[in-house]
């Protein structure tokens, strides 16, 4: 007879036997978005997440992939598993005797971690950028150009009522956007949700976001720059010429439509995406889109928003901006911080092969840069601090395994509007935090640098 | 033959996940290497689902596997590859004084890889 049966209880499933411990109000760190409605299911024998409530589908990935791989090592050099000290030590070296070294990457990870990214940056007199260079980097120059006239995602869902897409798919990028900010929710003066607010989306592709549009305009490709100026002349009542269409492939006609919707709105919105950053014009095309809301704000309401990718990135821009005055591309060889994209950008430095060490944090610059700057990554040495193997943790002379931010670890990231939010962690992981490691890299070559200056 | 089409490298629902289980297994370098073409081009220069095609810019080269889209959803003369390191390939290092490359825009010719 069993035990269940001789108690007179019924027989525990293996999965009642586990050990579970619900998580609410946890935040998803995958993209911009940075949902903190997730309700998580905990198993905490396995250390592994078994549900994710409200999750999208990139946020189930994210929970449900970050599990502990106890093969992995903590730390190692040349390929070779080391104590986490000996990769200190070595980290630190390499820093310290490098006569141009980069940090580098900084978009997933918190910003307790960014700050200490900085300050071995400092130390060292490197250069620091992130991966917000190769993403909004233009529309971070364009900021400083013609400014922004911004707003939080609650004010989009509270007052929206004409949410303007251009050059990105937040269906499969940012699948939670629609659902919970922009086009679906019911706010305070769009009681109705969508009903009460009319979708555009401007892209090349006609995409699966084409979906939840009210009008999808398709422009040839490269040819933002020439619609946003043809819209701000039609905004201030200039006549456009009709090879406007041949040119951009859109319609005078529809662009009139447009300019009429955008006049008459209470509260437009313009969301823009990498089809504007990464494209022929770059910072020219966030300039014309932000000087469009800007120009817009004689008639109605209008903000912009560029649509951020990863979970922290933000939070990078505002930590690398309240420490050195600059978002990204900063470089402290002087001794005081400089900015100069082209200059100080991690793509530039890499292809022209003029950095001799290079410390990349929660980035894989390893695969998804350019040739030029892959082989110069061969050529010298790397420091790697990564939650998963990567091309970059592959080629790294010293390469360390972390816990994965929001999951294993708390701290402050930033959404894509700049709201700050602290992380609820699921469960321990026996790996260190960024921000552990990059402390005692900082506190070790603090005492380096030291020496190194009385010795001079 | 030849012909020169515009590589438009973004992000996709599929690219999102696998990136997730890990960017040095099988899934993700799958999705990462399948570029979608116009079902017309892909008619026009006698390609299948599944046929490899070699994707050659000024700076690299690389093969991948195709796939076609509906007219209405891609136009003719572009092809959309999930961002991973083929499309990394591809990529030009001059970022014109800006730090960023022409990650989207790529000017490449398309042939059939034998």
């Amino acid at each position: 007879m069993s035990e269940a049966a001789a108690t007179n209880t019924p027989a525990k499933t293996k999965e009642e036997n586990k050990n579970i411990k619900l998580v609410n109000d946890a935040t998803c760190t995958f993209c911009g978005c940075v949902c903190d409605d997730m309700d998580l299911t905990v198993d905490t024998d396995e250390n592994k997440i078994t549900k994710a409530k409200n999750a999208c589908i990139l946020g189930k990935a994210w929970f449900f992939e970050h599990t502990i791989d106890h093969e992995r090592p903590v730390a190692m050099i040349d390929g070779k598993e080391v104590s986490v000290e000996d990769a200190i030590e070595e980290a630190a070296q390499t820093l310290v005797n490098a006569k141009f070294p980069i940090t580098y990457g900084l978009s997933d990870t918190t910003c307790e971690a960014q700050k200490q990214a900085v300050a071995i940056t400092d130390l060292i007199r490197g250069n620091i950028d992130t991966t917000t260079s190769v993403c909004h980097g233009p529309s971070g120059m364009a900021f400083q150009g013609v400014g922004e006239m911004t707003m939080t995602l609650g004010e989009v869902k509270n007052r929206a009522d004409l949410v303007i897409y251009w050059g990105g798919n937040p269906a499969e990028s940012h699948p939670r956007h629609f659902g919970r900010y922009s086009v679906m929710p019911k706010g305070m003066f769009v009681p109705n949700g969508k009903k009460d607010r009319y979708i555009v989306l401007v892209d090349v592709r006609k995409t699966k976001s084409a979906g939840v549009a009210n009008e999808f305009i398709q422009p040839k490709p490269g040819k933002d720059f020439e619609i946003l100026w043809a819209l701000r002349a039609l905004v201030k009542g200039k006549k456009i010429n009709n090879s406007i269409e041949k040119e951009t492939g859109v319609s005078i006609e529809t662009l009139e439509n447009l300019v009429d919707r955008m006049k008459n709105c209470q509260f437009g919105v313009l969301f823009f995406g990498m089809g504007l950053t990464m494209t022929r014009g770059r910072h020219f095309n966030s300039g014309a889109l932000l000087s469009l809301a800007t120009d817009l704000n004689e008639y109605t309401h209008f903000v912009a928003k560029p649509v951020r990718g990863h979970g922290n990135v933000t939070g990078a821009d505002n930590v690398v901006s309240w420490q050195t005055g600059y978002p990204f591309g900063v470089n402290f060889s002087y001794g005081f911080p400089r900015f100069n994209p082209g200059e100080f950008t991690t793509t530039d430095l890499l292809s022209r092969g003029e950095v001799d060490a290079a410390m990349i944090i929660a980035s894989d610059p390893g695969s998804n840069f350019p040739k030029a700057a892959i082989e110069h990554m061969h050529k010298i040495p790397v420091i790697s601090l990564d939650t998963k193997p990567t091309a970059t943790s592959k080629l790294a002379h010293v390469a360390f395994a972390t816990s994965t931010y929001g999951i294993n670890t708390s701290g402050t990231v930033y959404r894509m509007d700049d709201v700050p939010i602290t992380l609820r962690p699921a469960f321990e992981s026996p790996f260190p935090s960024d921000e552990e490691i990059l402390t005692a890299i900082k506190n070790r070559v603090h005492e380096l640098v030291k020496a190194k200056r009385y010795r001079n | 033959m030849a012909e020169t089409m515009i590589l438009v490298p973004g992000r996709s629902s599929s690219q999102g996940t696998s990136l997730n289980e890990g960017k040095l297994k099988d899934e993700y370098k799958k999705v990462t290497s399948t570029a979608e073409l116009n079902e017309k081009d892909m008619k026009r220069l006698k390609l299948k689902d599944g046929d490899k095609i070699r994707l050659k810019s000024d700076v690299g080269q690389t093969v991948v596997t195709c796939k076609s889209k509906k007219d209405e959803e891609l136009p003719s003369g572009m092809i959309f590859i999930p961002y991973g390191p083929p499309s990394s390939e591809l990529m030009a290092s001059d970022t014109a004084g800006s730090g960023m490359p022409l990650s989207k825009h790529m000017e490449v010719t398309v042939t059939k890889a034998r």
